[in-house]
C-alpha cells in the first residue's frame, strides 16, 4: 500500500473518472467521504485527457491505481476506460454527486461541453426521470465555445463582460451555425461585444429553460458542469425560470464525484 | 348499412402450413403482394399506390393491386439505401425536412431505383390523410410526377374522443366517391358481396394481429416487442388477405405454444419491460437493439397494436375506425392507448423516439411525457432520431439515454 507523506495509508479509496466530450475530470475519495484529490484536464473522449487526469490526481495524492477499491468511469467516453472496473451514465452519477454535495436538492440542471440535461431526484438522491437535448448542440457548452471564438474573448471572461452589459441583445436562432451568423451581424454593426454576449447567455438559458420546464422544476435547483461556472448563464437561467439557482465550486466535477461515491459503493458491495 | 360477416367468429380450419414458422409465412405474403403487383402491371393492369391506412377494403373488392409507399420506404431505409434515396429526392429540391418516406418514395418515383424493395411505379395513388398530413403534398407530387389520378380521402383530425356525424357524413361521400374513381380506373363494377368477404378478411387479419400482440401481457413475455416491427408490414401491406389472416393466427399460435413451454424469441434476460413509442429508426435497427439486449430490456408495448388493430361490423363503423389513425387522434384517445399498453404489458418504462421525420406524431410527445410520468409513474426517456434517414440519429447519444433509462427502472425495482 502507498504512503501518504510517510503516513500508512489505512483507509480505502476510491475513484470515479467522467470522460466528457470537451474535459476530462477525476476524483479519489477516501472511504466515500472525503474527496482526497481532483483534477481537470481541457480535452475529453479520445484524447491523452483520461490518462493524464488519472496521472495527476494520483500523483497529488501519492497513491496508486492498486490501492483505489473500485473504479468508476462516466461520461460520453466512459465506455472507453480500461482501467475501470464499471461504468454509469453520466445522468445518475450527476444525480449522486449533486445529492452528495447537497441533500436538499431535487433538480439539477448539467450544461456539458456537448450536451445539457435537466434530472430529477427524490430525497435518496436516487435518478427519477431525465430530459436531454435533442441532437443539436445549442444550448451547451460548445455553443458558447464557437460564440467566444467568434468574439475573440476568452472563455472564461465571459462571464465578466456579460455582468457589464447594459443594452441586452436578442440573439434569436437556436442553430448554432445560424446563432453564429447573427453574431457577426451585430459585430458588424458595432455593438459592444457585452451586449452580445449577455444575448448569448440568454439564448442557452432559454434553449435549457425550456428542457426544464418539460420535467417540472422542483426546489432546490442546482446546475453543475462546466457552464455551471459561468454566473452569466446561470443568472439567465434564474430570471428565465423564476427559480432559485446555486452551483458549487465542484460543478466541473460534479459526474466524476458521484462516480467516485458508487464505486464506492460498489466496493463496499463486494466486501459484503 | 351493410352488416358485415366477420370471419373471425368461424373459427376457421387451421392453416395446411402451420409448420412453416409464422415470421417466414408472414414475409411470403407481404412478397406475394409485391409480386401481384409485379404481374398486374406485366398484365397491363392499372397498378396503385397507397397510403398506409387508406381503406384497403375498396381497392381489394375491386381486384386493384396496390403498393406501399411507406412500407417500401422503410424497407429500403431498413437496407441502408435511405440515405442514398433521401440525398437523391434532396436533389430534386424536396427539403430534408420532409419526412423521411416521402424522400424515398419521391426519389422512387422519380427513377432513382431502389432495388432494396423494388415495386413498379403507379397508374394511380391512393391517399389518404389519417395517418399524416404530410401524404397529401406527397401524394399530389406522386400524381403530378407520373400524371396521374389522385384519389383522396381527407380525415378531419380528431379533436375529441368520438367521432361526430358531420366526419362521418362526409367522410362516407368521400369512400363513395372514392369507389366511383376507381370503378372507373379498374373496369369493373363494386360488388358488394366480394366487399363483405374482403371486410372479413380484414378484420380477422386485425384479430389475429391483436391476439399476437396480446401476448407481450405475459411475464415473461414469449416474443420480443421488435418482432412486431417487422410483422407490421403485413398488417399494413395484405390486411385484406386471406393468407395474412392465417398467418397471423399461426403467429398467435406460436406465441401460445412459446408460452406453455416457457420459450420466447427475446432470447435475453428479461429484466425490464418497455414501451418503445414511434416508428423505429429503420436503418439503425441493430444499435437500437443493441443497449436493449445487453441490459435485459424487452419492448413489450408498441403503439401499432390499437393503430393497426380496428375491428368494425359494418360500413359506419369501418369510417369510424379510419378515423383513429395515430396522427388523426387527439391528445387524449392518444394517451389512453398508450397507457392502456403500458398497464396490460407491464412496463417499467417508456423510450421514446423524437422522429425528426414525423413532426405530427414526435409533435406531442412532450406532453405526453409528461403525462406518462404522472399517470404511470415509470421512467420516460427520448432520443433523437429518424425512421428513415440515418443522418439524424446519434448511437452515442441514444445509448446514454437507454442506460439512463435502465439505471432509473434499476432504481425503481430496487425501492420496491
Amino acid at each position: 500500500m502507498s504512503e501518504i507523506a510517510g503516513t500508512a495509508v489505512s483507509r480505502k479509496y476510491s475513484m470515479g473518472v467522467d470522460i466528457g466530450s470537451t474535459a476530462s475530470k477525476c476524483i479519489i475519495m477516501a472511504e466515500g467521504k472525503e474527496i482526497v484529490a481532483k483534477s481537470l484536464i481541457d480535452v475529453g473522449a479520445g484524447t491523452s485527457g483520461p490518462d493524464r487526469v488519472i496521472a495527476a490526481v494520483l500523483k497529488d495524492s501519492g497513491l496508486k491505481l492498486e490501492d483505489m477499491t473500485h473504479i468508476m468511469s462516466t461520461g460520453y467516453g466512459r465506455h472507453s476506460l480500461e482501467i475501470a472496473h464499471s461504468e454509469m451514465s453520466e445522468l445518475s452519477c450527476h444525480a449522486r454527486g449533486a445529492y452528495f454535495q447537497h441533500p436538499a436538492v431535487r433538480t439539477i440542471i448539467d450544461i456539458g461541453g456537448q450536451d445539457a440535461k435537466v434530472m430529477r431526484i427524490d430525497e435518496n438522491g436516487i435518478l427519477e426521470n431525465f430530459v436531454m437535448n435533442d441532437k443539436c448542440a445549442a444550448g451547451t457548452g460548445r455553443f458558447l465555445d464557437v460564440m467566444a471564438r467568434v468574439l475573440e474573448v476568452k472563455l472564461d471572461d465571459l462571464e465578466k463582460l456579460s455582468a457589464e452589459s447594459q443594452n441586452e441583445v436578442r440573439i434569436s436562432s437556436t442553430c448554432t451555425v445560424f446563432a453564429e451568423s447573427e453574431v457577426i451581424s451585430q459585430l458588424a454593426r458595432n455593438t459592444h461585444k457585452r451586449d452580445i454576449i449577455k444575448g448569448i447567455h440568454r439564448a442557452v438559458a432559454s434553449r435549457v429553460g425550456a428542457l426544464a420546464r418539460r420535467i417540472g422544476l422542483v426546489d432546490d435547483v442546482m446546475m453543475t458542469g462546466g457552464v455551471a461556472l459561468n454566473d452569466g448563464v446561470r443568472l439567465a437561467l434564474e430570471e428565465e425560470l423564476e427559480h432559485d439557482i446555486f452551483t458549487t465550486e465542484l460543478a466541473q466535477y460534479n459526474g466524476a464525484l458521484g462516480a467516485a461515491l458508487f464505486a464506492w459503493q460498489r466496493s463496499k458491495k463486494k466486501e459484503i | 348499412m351493410t352488416e358485415l360477416k366477420n370471419n373471425a367468429q368461424s373459427n376457421a380450419a387451421p392453416p395446411a402450413e402451420t409448420e412453416k414458422p409464422a415470421k417466414v409465412w408472414l414475409r411470403e405474403v407481404v412478397e406475394k403482394v409485391y409480386q401481384d403487383a409485379w404481374d398486374a402491371k406485366e398484365r397491363g393492369e392499372p397498378v396503385g399506390w397507397s397510403a398506409s391506412k387508406f381503406p384497403a377494403e375498396i381497392a381489394e373488392t375491386l381486384g386493384l393491386r396496390v403498393c406501399y409507399p411507406e412500407n417500401q420506404a422503410a424497407a429500403i431505409a431498413a437496407k441502408h439505401g435511405g440515405q442514398r434515396m433521401c440525398e437523391y429526392a434532396e436533389a430534386l429540391g424536396y427539403d430534408n425536412d420532409i419526412c423521411g418516406y416521402a424522400r424515398i418514395s419521391l426519389a422512387y418515383a422519380a427513377g432513382a431505383g431502389g432495388d432494396e424493395r423494388p415495386m413498379p411505379q403507379p397508374d394511380f395513388v391512393l391517399c389518404c390523410n389519417n395517418i399524416c398530413n404530410c401524404m397529401t403534398k406527397w401524394y399530389e407530387n406522386l400524381a403530378r410526377m407520373h400524371d396521374i389520378p389522385l384519389i383522396m380521402i381527407d380525415i378531419p383530425y380528431n379533436n375529441t374522443d368520438e367521432v361526430n356525424e358531420e366526419n362521418i357524413t362526409y367522410i362516407k361521400a368521400q369512400f363513395d366517391d372514392a369507389i366511383k374513381q376507381l370503378e372507373e380506373i379498374s373496369g369493373r363494377k363494386f360488388d358488394e358481396d366480394k366487399f363483405a368477404e374482403v371486410c372479413a378478411n380484414a378484420n380477422r387479419t386485425a384479430q389475429a394481429w391483436l391476439k399476437a400482440c396480446s401476448y407481450c401481457q405475459y411475464k415473461p413475455s414469449p416474443l420480443s416487442g421488435f418482432d412486431l416491427f417487422n410483422h407490421m408490414a403485413d398488417v399494413v401491406t395484405a390486411r385484406c388477405r386471406k393468407e395474412s389472416a392465417e398467418a397471423f393466427e399461426a403467429l398467435a399460435e406460436e406465441y401460445e405454444r412459446n408460452v406453455a413451454e416457457g420459450k420466447s424469441t427475446w432470447r435475453y434476460d428479461e429484466n425490464h419491460r418497455i414501451m418503445f413509442e414511434g416508428i423505429p429508426c429503420w436503418p439503425e435497427l441493430q444499435k437500437l437493439f443493441k443497449p436493449l439486449k445487453e441490459k435485459g430490456i424487452n419492448t413489450t408495448a408498441v403503439v401499432y397494436a390499437p393503430a393497426f388493430g380496428f375491428v368494425y361490423n359494418n360500413m359506419e363503423e369501418m369510417i369510424r375506425a379510419y378515423c383513429k389513425a395515430p396522427n388523426s387522434v387527439c391528445l387524449e384517445t392518444g394517451v389512453e392507448w398508450r397507457e392502456g399498453i403500458c398497464r396490460e404489458n407491464k412496463v417499467d418504462g417508456v423510450l421514446v423516439h423524437y422522429n425528426r421525420s414525423c413532426k405530427p406524431w414526435s409533435g406531442y410527445m412532450p406532453e405526453m411525457e409528461r403525462r406518462f410520468r404522472k399517470n404511470l409513474g415509470v421512467g420516460v426517456v427520448g432520443f433523437d432520431g429518424d425512421q428513415a434517414d440515418p443522418r439524424n440519429f446519434s448511437e452515442a447519444q441514444y445509448n446514454t439515454r437507454v442506460q439512463g433509462l435502465f439505471e432509473i427502472m434499476e432504481a425503481q425495482k430496487k425501492g420496491e
